[in-house]
């Protein structure tokens, strides 16, 4: 048993619904009982879809386990089938079901249906949502084009000279993060280096779509988390090549195109410089100054924490101070990005345990999901939401994508914003005895109500004391002289919290009872940066 | 799976009762755990561990939504593949998760094991884990437990299996004492509301189910007669009974006939006389009625459906039909509890289309075909129903918001009234 308060990710099923949801033609029936309906509201609620997702439930209660389960699950096939007429019908459990042991996806083969009926194995002890998307996509492309597969080792025709290249974009689906304007972004990109977006897959498509895949020359694995495995089998089955940058960033986007031009087999260089985003300039702008070495903690799906983590790097000139992913699946590319900066990477689907890390950074600025503006919110630091759980904010009603150079300038805006400006921050380091800058002024970006709030010296000592760090029977045993106390307030108050951890912790180590101004200023020193 | 509705006629005799079409098919309802999001914020010393699965989690935060800041006293001890294999293992674990929530939460008063459709169909005896671990924590925490499964409940009857759960550990009315208690969780606000009403109509002692601290269980015994504030407790009614407390039959205290119905059935009871009860309830109900009058323009004429959902549907029919002047089109109920219904049945208007169970797809055939002026439907129906051109509004805020007794009775008539003005308003 695995104690939990919120949790990243749904089970298996509900991400077999964000595929099946994603989708035009295709109809989920899942044995499941009337509780795990409340599975609707996402797509209804938080991505605000005037249509229920395609999914029929067959709402079994305790009267009929054991008898009538099994008729219950007929029914309702047949019911979807005549009802929606759908032209594939994808039959799966939730995590109740998979005990009693229906078998639904057997029934629902034997009635004879004139459509494709794939069943779903989705183990719901063992898997979670992400995996759960990939595996539907996966077994939905597999089932549907398996008659399709050319004999070993006959290599796909090549591209007639006279023909654009054309890509699928293969990952994007319903409840992902922004990627309703990713896909229209990077179909843009495409577009500038005269490749085709021939199928986008599963956001949008329809079965027959599905089978038209294997007519491009080659796969965009836009979100590995939901389409890694269908890409590798068609790159397998039908030598489809991938291309596996994901073009997050600047950087990132670059490479993209040199990935496409490699695999396509034409020049972009044109593309790639000038490019249209105006990121790269405000972050030269020297107003962006103050974004140097910010101390950066990301936590995210793997996908957007690794390429937040080069953008923070090398785009914005922060400082990866920590970053880690739920994403367990895809653990060994936030390991590997982790060493690449020098940090620890945390791998756990633990909320509390992000939240310990968090409090432990103390970072300036937190990229993650809800979860974290959550956490971030409880500790005072400022945040930005990078990547799915989704919540109805993130999808705005604005253009706003992630990739490609517009979703830079998008994730300059977003990121930034949090922070205090620039401006704002030299002020009132100079004026901090001013009436008007004085420490217990809310700052302007966190708006007028949250004045309370903010995280005063005292709110980010209550943090510190109730995050059960190790330092806390250390730290209350150390007294704060009342010089050093004055001293202590000069400090700007955004920084000033940190300040007083950092000179207790160093005042623990070096075995220090009071704190004096000397201490102040050689913890200092110790911690410089 | 849908049999042909069956038609029953209302059984108490002489009445005569709106027919009621039974329904079996797909629903569109959450499980009980959905009761945890309001009763956590009520008992504020208790705290409600799921044992579940991931769905049961996932459930929690997507009902809660992940708005909740302050950390949630409930969780999830979620069970995995290597708990499925051995039951002993699994109380073994059961134990380690309740060490380590009563680690993180000291304040804790009450821990309640909450059963789910997974623990239930492995059958893990939470009644025997709650036992154990009382032993073990005797004195400090006590651990209750409940189920709260999709199996065997809908949506709002999780607060009835929890408040039955709590029904033996109420410490014994001495006999000869007489007590008010009021089952079903109220806002603090209309709590105090009502406690006032009952002190100025000369009713006491008055107690609350849930209370606010489970340090003050209301005392129980023949001397109890009871009012229910939520029409979905019928367990806890009867659990209750089961004890000598006597149920006060009476409408719900929504709107002013209701309110007035519910407290009319205290003062009889104690023999507080009808011209006390005017005089007290007076001031309310002048109050209210002028609330009332101002929403009653918006409401008045409009048909409105319910679907089955918080088993708030028939009162709250009652109240738009009664004093708002709407149509009733449909309403839908997920279960009947004819004799927790009985007052309410007897006003509703002759005809109304009565409906128990659900069968979605059939039912959203009969919407479309009625285009009711507002339909009160589950979350996940309201944007779909919005796109189609049908007002909706959201059933689950009608658990969560005061809207009980005359001082509330303009808001609760606000909150349909609302969509309609707003899709009034609007030029987009
Ligand atoms: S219906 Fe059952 S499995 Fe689903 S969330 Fe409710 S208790 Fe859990
Ligand atoms: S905030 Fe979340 S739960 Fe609340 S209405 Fe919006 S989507 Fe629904």
């Amino acid at each position: 048993m695995q104690l939990t308060l919120w949790t990243y990710e749904g089970p298996p099923h509900i991400g077999a619904m964000r595929v099946v949801a994603s989708m035009q033609g295709v109809h989920l029936v899942l044995h499941a009982p009337q509780g795990d309906t409340y599975a609707d509201l996402l797509f209804t609620m938080i991505e605000r879809r005037g249509t229920r997702p395609p999914v029929s439930y067959t709402t079994f209660q305790a009267r009929e386990l054991g008898s009538d389960t099994a008729e219950l699950v007929k029914n309702c096939v047949g019911e979807a089938f005549e009802r929606f007429k759908p032209r594939v019908l994808l039959v799966g459990e939730a995590c109740t079901a998979e005990l009693i042991q229906d078998q639904p996806g057997a029934l629902a083969r034997g009635m004879g249906l004139p459509v494709p009926v794939l069943s779903l194995e989705l183990p719901a002890y063992a898997r979670k949502e992400c995996w759960g998307a990939n595996e539907t996509f996966y077994q939905l492309v597999r089932g549907l084009l398996k008659p399709r597969v050319p004999e070993a080792g006959r290599h796909p025709e090549p591209r007639p000279a006279d023909r654009c290249p054309r890509a699928n974009l293969l990952g994007p689906t319903a409840l992902g993060f922004r990627c309703r304007d990713d896909v229209e972004e990077v179909t843009r990109l495409l577009a500038s280096v005269g490749v085709d977006v021939h199928v986008v897959a599963p956001l949008g498509a329809t079965p027959e779509d599905l089978l038209r895949i294997p007519e491009a020359d080659f796969n965009v694995c836009l979100y590995p988390e939901t389409a890694d495995q269908t890409c590798l089998w068609l790159e397998r089955m039908f030598g489809q090549p991938t291309v596996k940058t994901v073009p997050i960033g600047i950087g990132a986007t670059r490479d993209f195109l040199d990935e496409v031009g490699r695999i396509a087999g034409i020049d972009v260089t044109d593309a790639k410089s000038p490019i249209s985003s105006r990121m790269p300039w405000y972050s030269r702008s020297v107003d962006s100054t103050y974004l140097t070495g910010k101390r950066v903690f990301i936590f995210a799906d793997a996908t957007h924490a690794v390429a937040a983590a080069r953008m923070c790097a090398e785009e914005l000139g922060f400082m990866v101070v920590g970053i880690g992913t739920y994403a367990r699946e895809f653990a060994r590319d936030v390991r590997e990005c982790a060493k690449r900066y020098g940090v620890e990477p945390l791998i756990t689907d633990d909320y509390l345990e992000v939240e310990k890390r968090a409090a432990e950074l103390q970072p300036e600025l937190m990229l993650g999901t809800q979860m974290e503006r959550h956490i971030a919110k409880r500790l005072g630091i400022p945040c930005a939401v990078i990547s799915a759980p989704v919540h109805v904010q993130d999808f705005p009603a604005r253009y706003a994508p992630q990739m490609g150079f517009e979703g830079a300038n998008v994730m300059f805006d977003t990121w930034v914003h949090p922070l205090m400006m620039g401006l704002e921050e030299h002020l009132i380091t100079m004026f901090r005895e001013d009436f008007e800058f004085h420490d217990a002024a809310t700052p302007s970006h966190l708006g007028s109500r949250v004045g309370a709030s903010r995280p005063t010296e005292a709110g980010s000592q209550a943090v510190a004391e109730s995050a059960d760090s190790p330092m806390q029977a250390d730290a209350s045993t150390i007294i704060w002289a009342a010089e050093a106390e004055q001293e202590l307030k000069k400090i700007p108050f955004f920084v000033r919290g940190k300040a007083r951890r950092n000179t207790e912790r160093f005042a623990a180590e070096q075995g220090i009872q009071t704190i004096t101004v000397e201490t102040l200023y050689d913890a200092k020193a110790h911690f410089g940066r | 799976m849908s049999g042909q509705p069956t038609l029953e006629r209302g059984s108490a005799a002489g009445d005569l009762l709106p027919v009621v079409t039974r329904e079996r098919g797909q629903r569109q309802v959450f499980c009980g755990l959905a009761g945890i999001v309001w009763l956590h914020r009520k008992i504020q010393d208790a705290f409600f561990l799921v044992i579940g699965s991931r769905t049961c989690a996932h459930l929690l935060q997507s009902a809660a939504g992940v708005m909740i800041f302050a950390e949630p006293r409930f969780a999830t001890a979620i069970l995995h593949e290597r708990d499925l294999a051995g039951l002993a293992d699994c109380n073994a674990e059961l134990d380690r998760v309740v060490a380590e929530v009563l680690e993180r939460r000291p304040d804790i008063g009450t821990l309640f094991l909450v059963g789910s459709c997974p623990s239930e169909v492995i059958k893990l005896d939470l009644a025997k884990a709650a036992e154990r671990l009382s032993g073990v924590y005797s004195g400090r925490v006590r651990i209750l437990d409940y189920s709260a499964s999709g199996l065997e409940t809908t949506f709002t009857q999780g607060e009835d299996a929890c408040l039955k759960a709590l029904v033996p550990e109420l410490p014994q009315l001495p006999s000869g004492e007489r007590s008010l208690l009021v089952l079903g969780t109220l806002p603090d606000v209309v709590e105090d509301q009502f406690a006032r009403l009952f002190a100025e109509l000369g009713i006491g002692p008055v107690h609350f189910l849930p209370p606010r601290r489970t340090t003050a269980f209301p005392p129980l015994g023949s001397g109890t007669k009871i009012l229910l504030a939520q029409p979905f407790l019928g367990e806890t009614a009867r659990a209750c009974e089961a004890r000598g407390a006597r149920l006060l039959s009476a409408p719900y205290p929504f709107g002013i006939e209701g309110t007035l119905g519910w407290l009319r059935a205290a003062t009889e009871a104690w023999g507080v006389t009808g011209e006390v009860l005017d005089a007290v309830t007076a001031p309310a109900i002048a109050r209210a009625q002028r609330g009332l009058a101002h929403h009653r323009e918006s409401l008045e004429g409009k048909r409105i459906s319910f679907l089955p959902d918080s088993q708030l549907e028939i009162p709250l029919a009652r109240f738009l039909q009664r004093e708002c002047g709407m149509e009733l089109v449909e309403v839908g109920t997920p279960f009947l509890d004819r004799q927790l219904m009985a007052e309410e049945m007897r006003l509703l208007p002759e005809g109304v289309r009565l409906t128990e169970g659900q069968d979605l797809e059939r039912q959203l055939d009969r919407l479309r075909a009625d285009r009711p002026d507002l339909t009160v439907c589950g979350l996940g129906l309201a944007n779909p129903l919005e796109s189609e051109g049908l007002r909706t509004k959201w059933s689950i805020e009608l658990v969560f918001t005061p809207v009980h007794g005359f001082d509330q009775a303009a808001d609760l008539a606000e909150l349909f009234a609302r969509p309609l003005r707003r899709a009034a308003l609007l030029r987009v």
